[in-house]
């Protein structure tokens, strides 16, 4: 029953910001998040675990070594990407361990309100582009040009796309500036959200089984790539700034590096949790191979997680901090 | 001999068409035809001046919204308002949920499960005890135990707080006419809007977590706490009142030896009522990061896993209905016919405490009572999933060409029609139609209305939401009628039929989502479904007791004129119906967009999506709120076209499984 | 020593423009057009009168003529338009709402017709209600519940919950409960007329009791005229409003104001009501007397047989002085001057 004596501390040191807080003028948005570790605890770390397979390969291997190895209490919460950040402000969240790009973020919270830290990549390299099955790319090899699209807008009609092509997109949270695309590049087509990953990947798999034209928001890292193939539509080349003003942007996505994003008060603790996740590295095959464990057989992240580690211990073993 | 029912159903008709207009009315003999000529003529315009809108971009109301967060990004640990005003607010709840978490984390599962049976046990009658230990056991054994207590946690928070203040609101607004006057329409609007439209506000004033979702959940419930306590306030005998009165009882005197404690049944029905809604929002504020049984079943929405939502879709049902039973029958027990030895009222809770201490410690002191054992867990996953993958692999081409058909016939015209409509021809036929069906009092409402759509600058998208609502609605309808009839006719189908609508109406709407995103993929269609799915049950409910509340004089008479069972329902039970047909008309229509709405998540697109996009895309913010505000401008639209026979009275008590 | 209850000039009205019709023309109206002209309803119209220490007032109309307005007015329970009212000679109508609750709290009490009890009480709380609302600690107002619980003949009920007692008896709550406080006045509004008839008989008898025992002031509203005349020390008619007619039921019986009054008595069995003051006639010079003379106070009823077997009239006398002779011819009309109301 430690976590109860965590809460109630957790209560009684709330109480204490309270009056602290009342007495200097106010409250900040952080009070009443009290994220000191009560005695003899190791203490909580916050992840959040954003809506991809990938992610969740990334926080479930991080997730086990620091409850097993490490010895922390581990609180995943689903939230989406921005939700996230704002989660650093908040004292909700304390890390994120696949961060796509979001420049506009960084600069919003490590720059300006420096409530988070950048602990660099996770060595996972980020490819977002569009993709249509194999088979077309067979059929029509011109397909996978840009500019050959509209020609095949046809194709991708569907009852959502109201007379123009389908472009089926994930969540909605997810980096995209394929609205802006589609109007910036002249395309006869319509943006669809599926809604997840989950869906779009259902969708692609469809679209390879039943032969069915379907043009759609993908990326990389990711395990169906390991078990169908998909072709990339080449759009005009991504130049640095290109896509500065996500309105007007007209040109296809950057690669990414994955990074590490972290709060500057779980920064500051320069814990073990914290050395752990900044020492985190690994390559997408290691990632692939957890989302595999995930999505096709059947296991909970936690026993993915578990399996990966038990196996690999020369890839963790580096990252685990000295101290500890 | 068809006499008697023309006779009895003039009164009924009369009523019906111009209630919201009192006052002598003379008959407009050119009524009947006026209304197809009007009809003509919209038609006619709109075929003269029909135009493609242009494509809703970031309106000046998006703009607006979107500084306004920036604005609050900034200041927020700057500006008075926040530092002295919502960051409190926010403290303060967080310190509440920590509380109550800590309470109930506190009792172990053991003690929990036990002090649900004790508190059943003293307010509610022993059977019930026996429920509520069974329904709290069945979390664990669904492997969803700390997910159903976070649920738990946060609905006692937003319920505690409705109740302390919707019950002083309520005796206010039951006291102070020109406070109730003042709350009537706050609390229309309030429960019109909806789920999905408080959660960008509260993130922008109250960020992410435990509190907002406290207090969005609490926004919900409080509409019900609020006007049930007023109800219930209301309804104290005057007469008890005046004798109190000449005995020379002050003001408080009167109201807490008096008022109170004769409304007190009707009190505990307004927690009740509280704590259905609170159970249906928490799940929605997962979408901001609250804990429990939402977070279960949002992921479960991403990774398209029915049987993951079936398993926390069933523990979320269980907890309402164990906590409906719990309070159902306190209410029942509050009510001052019902009288118990004073031994028993006096040592029960003392006895229930004693067990509960007992279970409590024993439960931390020994290993088992750390974590549900393991053991006892059961699921329906995988049977679940099994069957939805048999489904969608069997019924991919029926289901797909269902969608396609659907869409192709009823959606897109509509939908072509709607967008094409310029916003000034849309208004006016709001104001003239408007004003014939609901009285010209709804019509400006409504008027009003669609000129807010207007101004937030998001017209196309509404109108593509508003005719996935429409469809959804005459599906709803349909389905709702047809099951509504058989329920009136056959006791026994009646019988089947209450138990899956009383589970129905208390499983979240999200839950809905999954077997359509299952079968239709993402598209209008799906939310459609999932919108008939949800809005069907309260349908059936009023349909039927309309049918049923048909006075027995009226059929006996209408039979032993030799009324086929067809005649009777055509000629006499329908048409006697009328006002719980509109009255259902009006409760599906306001649920259909609630859901429509939701279905954004899904694929469905326009407002739905915009609030989808601004709570998670940083740029779209502003455009979310909007699109947040025009939902709830669409709802009142809706409702006030079709509250003709509506009375929010009646909401109130429709919204609780029978009993 | 000043009235119990004085009632001077008491107007309520009722409606929009209610402060704005007495001292006008418009209060010359009858209701039914006052109302039509102003939507206004006066219920009680100008009404005075005294109730002396002691006395059991009642004041008689039907439903309508502005009765139960009336009695409410005396406590303020409604608030009078005008005119004013003295309790023990103090000015009602001033009191500030403090004084008022004293005054409702230890000065005059109210039965209600529809007794009004906590349904959520007990009867020996509902009874100690009054006493706890001031203050009274537990035992104390749990010992004078009893008291008067055993006075009201409920012994043995005190546990027990209103709807678990007829309506008889739970009328002897309200009743009881209005006793405990022990004021100077008791009102009682129609408390009988939710009753069986013989129950309000026994209830009737209770009231008759209790004013013997306990001999307070009682003001009475009722709509039946026996009630009225078998409890009023002196009655009120009351109709739309006004008062028709005050006096001792003898004088409502043997000389009514109006024809209402007239009409309303004119089903009473004189010959119970009326005593011999009503009947007498001046001697002739000549005439045979009887020797034994019959008090002017005795009801008629009452001398029936000793007048019908008398050779002789016989004198009557108040006290030494001689009124008159009453003889046969004086008292058959007095037997049969009622109709009865249908003919059999």
């Amino acid at each position: 029953m430690r976590q109860v004596k965590v809460r109630l501390t957790a209560v009684a040191a709330a109480l204490t910001m309270t009056v602290a807080v009342a007495g200097c003028g106010g409250a900040k948005s952080d009070a009443g998040s009290s994220d000191a570790p009560a005695a003899g605890s190791k203490g909580t770390v916050k992840l959040a675990i954003n809506p991809w397979v990938g992610y969740e390969a990334n926080a479930a291997v991080l997730g086990h070594l620091l409850e097993k190895k490490l010895g922390y209490k581990v609180d995943k919460k689903n939230l989406k990407e921005e939700i996230s950040w704002q989660g650093f402000e908040t004292g909700e969240v304390d890390a994120i361990v696949e961060n796509w790009g979001h420049d506009d973020l960084k600069k919003t919270y490590i720059t300006d309100k420096k409530v988070a830290v950048d602990l660099g990549p996770t060595g996972n390299k980020g490819v977002i582009g569009w993709y249509v099955p194999q088979w077309m790319a067979d059929q029509y090899p011109d397909i996978t040009d840009g500019k050959n699209l509209n020609k095949y807008a046809d194709l991708f009609k569907t009852s959502e796309s109201g007379g123009k092509g389908q472009l089926l997109d994930g969540d909605p949270s997810f980096v995209t500036n394929d609205a802006a695309l589609v109007t910036n590049l002249k395309l006869n087509y319509k943006v669809v959200y599926s809604g997840s990953e989950a869906a779009l990947i259902k969708a692609a798999q469809q679209a390879t089984a039943q032969k069915k034209p379907l043009l759609f928001y993908f990326y990389e890292p990711q395990w169906l790539f390991a078990k169908e193939k998909y072709a990339r539509v080449k759009l005009p080349a991504y130049t640095a700034g290109c896509d500065a003003d996500p309105k007007k942007v007209a040109c296809d996505y950057p690669d990414y590096v994955l990074d590490k994003i972290v709060s500057k008060k779980f920064a500051d603790t320069n814990s073990p949790a914290f050395q752990l996740i900044k020492n985190f590295q690994w390559t997408n095959d290691d990632q692939n191979l957890v989302s595999d464990y995930i999505t096709n057989q059947g296991m909970t992240a936690e026993a993915a997680g578990e399996k990966w580690v038990n196996e690999h211990e020369a890839t963790w073993k580096p990252w685990i901090p000295a101290t500890s | 001999m068809s006499a008697t029912v023309t006779d009895a159903r003039v009164p009924v008709a009369a009523p019906g068409e111009d209630a919201p207009a009192p006052g002598p009315r003379r008959p407009l003999p050119g009524r009947r035809l006026l209304v197809p000529l009007l009809l003509l003529v919209t038609a006619g315009v709109y075929l003269a001046v029909r135009t493609s809108a242009p494509a809703d971009g970031d309106g000046a109301a998006a703009r607006f919204f979107g500084e306004l967060r920036d604005w609050v990004d900034a200041n927020r640990d700057t500006s008075p308002l926040f530092l002295y005003g919502f960051n409190y607010l926010r403290l303060g709840v967080s310190l509440l949920v920590d509380a109550i978490h800590g309470a109930l984390y506190g009792l172990g599962w053991a003690g929990l499960v036990t002090a649900a049976g004790a508190l059943a046990a003293v307010v509610a009658g022993w059977r019930t005890a026996l429920l509520a230990v069974a329904g709290f056991l069945s979390f664990g054994v669904l492997g969803l135990w700390e997910e159903s207590v976070d649920t738990l946690v946060l609905t006692l928070s937003a319920v505690l707080l409705a109740v302390l203040i919707g019950v002083p609101l309520g005796v206010l607004a039951a006291r102070v006419p020109a406070v109730g006057a003042a709350l009537r329409p706050v609390l229309d609007v309030m429960q019109i809007m909806p789920t999905f439209a408080y959660l960008a506000p509260m993130t922008l004033l109250f960020l992410i977590g435990s509190p907002a979702a406290t207090i969005a959940t609490l926004i919900y419930a409080i509409p019900p706490a609020i006007r049930i306590t007023a109800l219930g306030i209301g309804e104290v005998p005057a007469a008890t009142v005046e004798a109190a009165t000449a005995l020379g009882s002050t003001r408080w005197q009167l109201l807490g030896k008096v008022r109170l404690p004769l409304a007190r049944p009707t009190i505990v029905l307004a927690v009740n009522q509280a704590i259905m809604m609170a159970l249906s929002m928490v799940v929605v504020t997962a979408l901001i990061d609250a804990p429990g049984l939402g977070q279960t079943i949002v992921q479960a929405l991403e990774r398209v896993n029915v049987g993951a939502a079936f398993d926390a879709g069933l523990a979320i049902v269980v907890m309402a209905v164990v906590l409906d039973r719990i309070t159902t029958r306190a209410a029942h027990r509050a009510a001052p016919t019902v009288h118990r030895s004073v031994r028993v009222r006096a040592v029960g809770p003392l006895v229930a405490l004693a067990v509960v201490v007992a279970v409590t410690v024993l439960g931390r002191m020994s290993s088992w009572g750390a974590e549900f054992p393991a053991a006892w867990r059961a699921s329906f996953a995988v049977p679940v999933n099994e069957a939805t993958r048999w489904v969608e692999f069997h019924w991919y081409d029926a289901t797909e060409a269902l969608k396609n058909a659907v869409s192709a016939v009823l959606l897109d015209p509509i939908e072509t029609v709607l967008t094409t409509t310029p916003w000034w021809l849309f208004l006016v036929a709001v104001l003239i139609f408007g004003a014939l069906a609901s009285g010209p009092r709804a019509a400006v409402v409504a008027g009003l209305a669609v000129a807010g759509v207007q101004a937030l600058g998001l017209w196309q998208h509404a109108m593509q939401t508003l005719a996935t609502v429409l469809v959804a609605t005459v599906a709803t309808m349909v389905f709702g009628v047809l099951f509504g009839v058989l329920g009136a006719r056959h006791d026994r189908f009646a019988r089947v039929l209450r138990p899956v609508l009383d589970a129905a109406q208390t499983m979240p709407s999200f839950v809905y989502l999954l077997p359509a995103v299952a079968l239709f993929g993402a598209s209008r269609f799906t939310a459609i479904v999932a919108a008939v799915i949800y809005a069907v049950p309260p349908v059936v409910r009023l349909v039927e007791r309309g049918v049923r509340d048909v006075p027995a004089t009226v059929v006996e008479a209408a039979v032993s004129a030799g009324s086929t069972p067809r005649q009777l329902l055509w000629k006499v039970q329908l048409p006697m119906a009328r006002r719980g047909l509109l009255l259902a008309a009006n409760q599906g229509i306001v649920m259909v967009l609630a859901m429509v709405v939701v279905g954004g998540l899904v694929g469905a697109g326009a407002l739905g999506y915009d609030v989808v996009a601004g709570f998670a895309q940083r740029e779209d913010f502003g455009r979310g709120l909007a699109a947040g505000f025009a939902i709830v401008l669409l709802g009142v639209l809706l409702d006030r076209l079709t509250q003709g026979a509506g009375r929010r009275a009646d909401h109130d008590r429709l919204r609780q499984p029978a009993t | 020593m000043p009235p119990t209850i004085a009632v001077d000039r008491l107007w309520k009205v009722f409606g929009p423009k209610a402060g704005k019709v007495v001292g006008t023309p418009l209060a010359d109206l009858s209701r039914a057009e006052l109302r039509a002209r102003t939507g206004c309803l006066a219920a009680v119209r100008d009404v005075s009168f005294q109730v002396e220490p002691g006395e059991v007032f009642v004041v008689m109309g039907l439903s309508g003529s502005g009765k139960s307005t009336l009695v409410r007015c005396l406590t303020r329970l409604i608030e009078p338009t005008s005119g004013e009212v003295h309790i023990d000679g103090e000015p009602v109508r001033a009191m500030s709402p403090k004084r008022l609750r004293e005054l409702r709290r230890h000065g005059v009490a109210m039965v209600f017709q529809h007794f009004g009890l906590l349904p959520h009480r007990q009867v020996v709380d509902n009874i100690a209600y009054g006493l706890e609302i001031q203050g009274v600690g537990k035992a104390e107002r749990h010992r004078r519940a009893a008291e008067v619980l055993s006075l009201v003949g409920l012994d043995g009920h005190e546990h027990q919950y209103p709807d678990q007692l007829s309506g008889g008896m739970q009328q002897r709550v309200g009743l009881a409960r209005a006793l405990a406080t022990d004021p100077a006045v008791l009102l009682f509004d129609e408390p009988f007329s939710a009753l069986d008839p013989l129950i309000r008989r026994d209830m009737q008898a209770e009231v008759r009791r209790l004013h013997a025992e306990v001999g307070k002031t009682l003001v009475f509203i009722t709509h039946d005229l026996a009630e009225a005349l078998t409890l009023g020390d002196r009655i009120a008619v009351m109709r739309d409003g006004r008062l028709v007619q005050v006096g001792t039921p003898e004088e409502l019986v043997g000389a009514p104001a109006d024809d209402y009054v007239a009409d309303f008595v004119r089903e009473v069995p004189r010959a119970d009501v009326l005593t011999l003051r009503w009947i007498t006639r001046p001697a002739r010079p000549d005439e045979v007397l009887a020797d034994q003379p019959l008090p002017a106070g005795t009801v008629i009823r009452d001398t029936i047989e000793r007048v019908l077997r008398a050779p002789h009239p016989i004198p009557v006398v108040d006290g030494d002085e001689r009124l008159g002779v009453v003889d046969r011819e004086q008292l058959l009309p007095a037997l049969i001057g009622h109709r009865p109301p249908v003919p059999a």
